[in-house]
C-alpha cells in the first residue's frame, strides 16, 4: 500500500470528515436520479449530497454507471427523472455551459489544432474575459499543474502526464464550483499515477475545490477520496468514509469490490464465529499461526492449509482454503521474512487467528468476485 | 508490407515488376503528350523531330483556347463552390440528425458518383429542356455547373462526413463543458478540425469538374470548356500540337489539386473519394 501511505500523509483531514456539518445545502445533489437508454436503465434511482469543498469518488465496476453520473452533473446527459442540484438548485434541464462545472474527460479532449496556452485559454475566451486578464490566469493555471514552458506546444506533443495537466489546468482556470474528474488517470502508467494522485490532492486542497473522481481502482479512490459512493449496476450500494467502506461494508458486493471479498458464507461462519450471517474480514487483520496455538476467548479461529502464496515485495499474500469450505486471503508484512521463507509454507497445514471484533457482517447475496481479484495492486 | 522481410526474393521482386508495369500502363499515354506538346513538327510521328517550347506560346495566344480555359475555370470554381455549400450542409444533416430515412439519404448522395455520366447527362439534359420549356431555361454557364455539382458535391460531402465522424464528440462536449454556445463551439471546435476536410473536397472537386467532358457535353449548348475543345480539335491535324500542349496543362492542373488533397488528408484511412 505504498500510495496510500503518500497520498493519505496529503489528506491529513479525512477522518473529520464525517462529522461534517450537514445543515449547509449541499455542493452538489442528486435527488431519484435516474437515466434509461432505451429500455436499459444505466442509473436506478441516485441520491447523493457532496459538501463543498469535498473530495468525493464514485467507485464501481465497468458498466456500473458512473460515468452516466457525472455526464448527467456536467449536462451532457438530462435525467430521466430525478432532479440535479448544484448549490441547491435545480439545474436538471440547464445546458453544460450554463453550469458552473467544468470536466476533465478520461481521453482529455484536448482541441488538437490549439496550442498549449490556446486550450487552456479557451474557457475564458468563449466567457469573453478580457486579453490581458486571461493571459495572467492562464499562466497561474499552468504553474499549478507545473506545466510552463510549453505554451506553444501542440497536444500531439506533449507526453500523456503532460496532456493531462493541459486538460486539468483548462479546466482549473475557469475556477469552477465543482470539478467532475472521469477517470483522469486511467491512460497513465503506475508510477506517473501515483505522482498524480499525490498532486490532483494538493490542488483540489489548495484550491478548496469540490471534486467528484470517477474510478474503478479501488486503491485510488480510498487514498485520496474524502467520502466515496460504491456503485453497482446503476444503484448506490454504499456511502461513507474510506475507513467506513473499508472497514465496515455493508453489503458483499462493497466487501468484495473494496479490497479483497474475503466473505464467507453463513455456512462456515456459522461454524467459525458461531453466528448463522455471512461475514467479511480483512486480510491483513488476520496471522498464521501453528496449527497447535490456542485462539484467546475474544478471537476467532479457523484450521486450513496454504494454497497460494504470492510475494509482493512489501508483504506477502497467502491464500489459504479452510478445512470445512470456504478460503480466505492473508495478509503479511514482510518484515523479517524474505521470500524463500514465506514461500515455504505453501501447502503447509496453518491456523488462522484474527480478533472477532474484525468480522463485519454482510448480507448473503451471492458474490460475483474472484477472491483473488480486487486487491488491485497486483493486477496492474 | 508487414510481411515485408520474410517474403520470398521471387515474390519481391514479382511484386515490384507488377508495380512497375501498372504504372507504366497509367503514366506512359500521358507521357507520350507531354513529350509531343514539345515536338517541333506538326505532324505526330517517331520519333520527334525536335524540341521546342513555341506551341506553348501558341496556344497561349489563340483566343479560342483562353475562353474556353476561362470557362472551365469558371465551372469548376462555381460547381466547387455549390459542393462546398451543399457537400457539408448535407454531411452535417446526416451525421447530427438520426432522423427517418438517413442512411437512404446517405446513399443518395452518394449514388451519382458511381452513376454512369452519360445517364447523369442524359437526364440532366431532358431536364433543362425540361425547365427551358417552362422557366426558360437554356444552356450556358449555369447548366455546366449544375451539371458538374452533381458529382462534385459527393465528394466534398464524403470528406466531410469522414471527419465528423473521427472528430471526437467529447471536443464538442468539452467546448460545451468550458462554456461555449453552440455557435462558439462550432466556429472555434468544428470548422477548424473540418478545414483540411474542405480544402481537400474542393480540390477534389475543383479537379474533378476541370476535365469533365460526358455530363459538359449535355449541358453545355454551346459553351466551350478546355476539355471539349480538347475533344473538337483533335481531329484536326493542324492543331495537334496545340491539343498537346493544353492537354499537359489540364494534367499539371489536375496534379497539383489531388497532390495537395491527399497530403491533406494523409494518415487518415476510410476516406475513398481523397485517395
Ligand atoms: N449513450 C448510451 N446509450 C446506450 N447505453 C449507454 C449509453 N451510455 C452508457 N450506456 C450504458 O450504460 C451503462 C453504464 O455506463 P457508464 O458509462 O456510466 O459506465 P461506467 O461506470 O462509467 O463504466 P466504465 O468504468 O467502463 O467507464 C453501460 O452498460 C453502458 O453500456
Ligand atoms: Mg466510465
Amino acid at each position: 500500500m505504498k500510495t496510500g501511505a503518500r497520498v493519505s500523509g496529503v489528506g491529513a483531514a479525512r477522518d473529520d470528515s464525517e462529522t461534517r456539518p450537514t445543515v449547509t445545502v449541499a455542493d452538489v445533489g442528486l435527488e431519484s436520479v435516474r437515466k434509461n437508454f432505451g429500455d436499459f436503465t444505466a442509473v436506478d434511482g441516485v441520491d447523493l449530497e457532496v459538501g463543498k469543498g469535498e473530495f468525493f469518488s464514485l467507485l464501481g465496476p465497468s458498466g456500473s454507471g458512473k460515468t452516466t453520473c457525472l455526464r448527467m452533473i456536467a449536462g451532457f446527459e438530462e435525467p430521466t427523472s430525478g432532479r440535479i442540484l448544484l448549490q441547491g438548485r435545480d439545474v436538471s434541464k440547464l445546458a453544460p455551459y450554463d453550469r458552473d462545472v467544468n470536466t476533465v474527460f478520461q481521453d482529455y479532449a484536448l482541441f488538437p489544432h490549439m496550442t498549449v496556452r490556446k486550450n487552456v485559454e479557451y474557457g475564458l475566451k468563449v466567457k469573453r474575459v478580457p486579453a490581458d486578464d486571461r493571459t495572467g490566469r492562464a499562466t497561474e493555471a499552468l504553474r499549478m499543474v507545473r506545466l510552463t514552458d510549453f505554451d506553444d506546444r501542440r497536444p500531439a506533443e506533449l507526453s500523456g502526464g503532460q496532456r493531462q495537466r493541459v486538460a486539468l489546468a483548462r479546466a482549473l482556470v475557469n475556477e469552477p464550483r465543482v470539478l467532475l474528474l472521469d477517470e483522469p488517470l486511467g491512460a497513465l502508467d503506475l508510477k506517473l499515477r501515483e505522482e498524480m494522485q499525490i498532486e490532483l490532492k494538493q490542488i483540489q486542497q489548495r484550491v478548496g475545490l469540490t471534486f467528484i473522481y470517477v474510478t474503478h481502482d479501488q486503491e485510488e479512490a480510498l487514498t485520496m477520496s474524502d467520502r466515496l459512493a460504491v456503485m453497482n449496476k446503476g444503484k448506490i450500494e454504499q456511502v461513507g468514509t474510506p475507513a467506513d467502506v473499508y472497514e465496515r461494508p455493508t453489503s458483499s458486493f462493497v466487501a468484495g469490490f473494496v479490497g479483497v471479498s474475503n466473505v464467507l458464507s453463513a455456512g462456515v461462519a456459522q461454524r467459525i464465529a458461531g453466528e448463522g450471517r455471512s461475514f467479511t474480514v480483512r486480510p491483513e487483520k488476520i496471522r498464521l499461526a501453528a496449527s497447535d496455538e490456542h485462539p484467546q476467548p475474544e478471537e476467532c479461529s479457523a484450521q486450513g492449509h496454504v494454497q497460494e502464496v504470492i510475494y509482493v515485495g512489501a508483504h506477502t499474500r497467502y491464500v489459504v482454503e479452510l478445512e470445512g469450505g470456504g478460503s480466505l486471503v492473508v495478509l503479511r508484512q514482510n518484515l523479517s521474512s524474505s521470500s524463500m521463507e514465506a514461500l515455504k509454507v505453501k501447502g503447509k497445514q496453518v491456523q488462522l487467528i484474527w480478533n472477532r471484533k474484525h468480522n463485519t457482517f454482510v448480507d448473503d447475496a451471492t458474490l460475483d468476485f474472484d477472491q483473488t481479484d480486487g486487491s488491485g495492486k497486483e493486477k496492474r | 508490407m508487414v510481411a515485408g522481410g520474410m517474403e520470398p526474393a521471387a515474390v519481391r521482386i514479382g511484386v515490384r515488376a507488377a508495380t512497375a508495369a501498372v504504372l507504366a500502363f497509367l503514366y506512359i499515354p500521358i507521357g507520350v503528350i507531354v513529350l509531343y506538346a514539345f515536338n517541333t513538327a506538326r505532324s505526330q510521328s517517331w520519333p520527334i523531330a525536335g524540341l521546342t517550347t513555341k506551341w506553348f506560346g501558341v496556344a497561349w495566344n489563340n483566343p479560342d483556347v483562353r475562353a474556353a480555359l476561362a470557362n472551365s475555370i469558371k465551372a469548376a470554381l462555381g460547381a466547387t463552390a455549390v459542393a462546398l455549400l451543399l457537400g457539408s450542409l448535407a454531411a452535417f444533416a446526416v451525421h447530427r440528425h438520426r432522423f427517418f430515412g438517413r442512411s437512404t439519404v446517405s446513399f443518395l448522395l452518394i449514388l451519382p458518383l458511381a452513376l454512369p455520366g452519360i445517364v447523369t447527362g442524359m437526364a440532366l439534359n431532358s431536364a433543362i429542356n425540361f425547365g427551358g420549356d417552362i422557366f426558360g431555361l437554356s444552356f450556358s454557364l449555369f447548366t455546366i455547373i449544375l451539371g458538374h455539382a452533381t458529382f462534385c458535391i459527393v465528394v466534398v460531402f464524403n470528406n466531410v462526413v469522414a471527419r465528423l465522424r473521427r472528430t471526437s464528440r467529447s471536443l464538442v462536449e468539452a467546448s460545451m463543458d468550458l462554456g461555449a454556445d453552440g455557435w462558439q463551439t462550432f466556429r472555434y471546435v468544428t470548422l477548424p478540425s473540418l478545414l483540411t476536410a474542405l480544402v481537400a473536397g474542393g480540390l477534389l472537386a475543383f479537379a474533378l469538374s476541370f476535365d469533365e467532358i460526358i455530363v459538359t457535353t449535355f449541358t453545355s449548348g454551346s459553351e466551350m470548356t478546355l476539355p471539349k475543345w480538347i475533344f473538337n480539335n483533335l481531329r484536326i491535324p493542324n492543331q495537334r500540337p496545340q491539343v498537346n500542349v493544353v492537354a499537359f496543362a489540364v494534367v499539371v492542373a489536375s496534379f497539383i489539386p489531388v497532390y495537395v488533397a491527399q497530403r491533406l488528408t494523409q494518415d487518415r484511412p476510410h476516406n475513398p473519394r481523397a485517395v
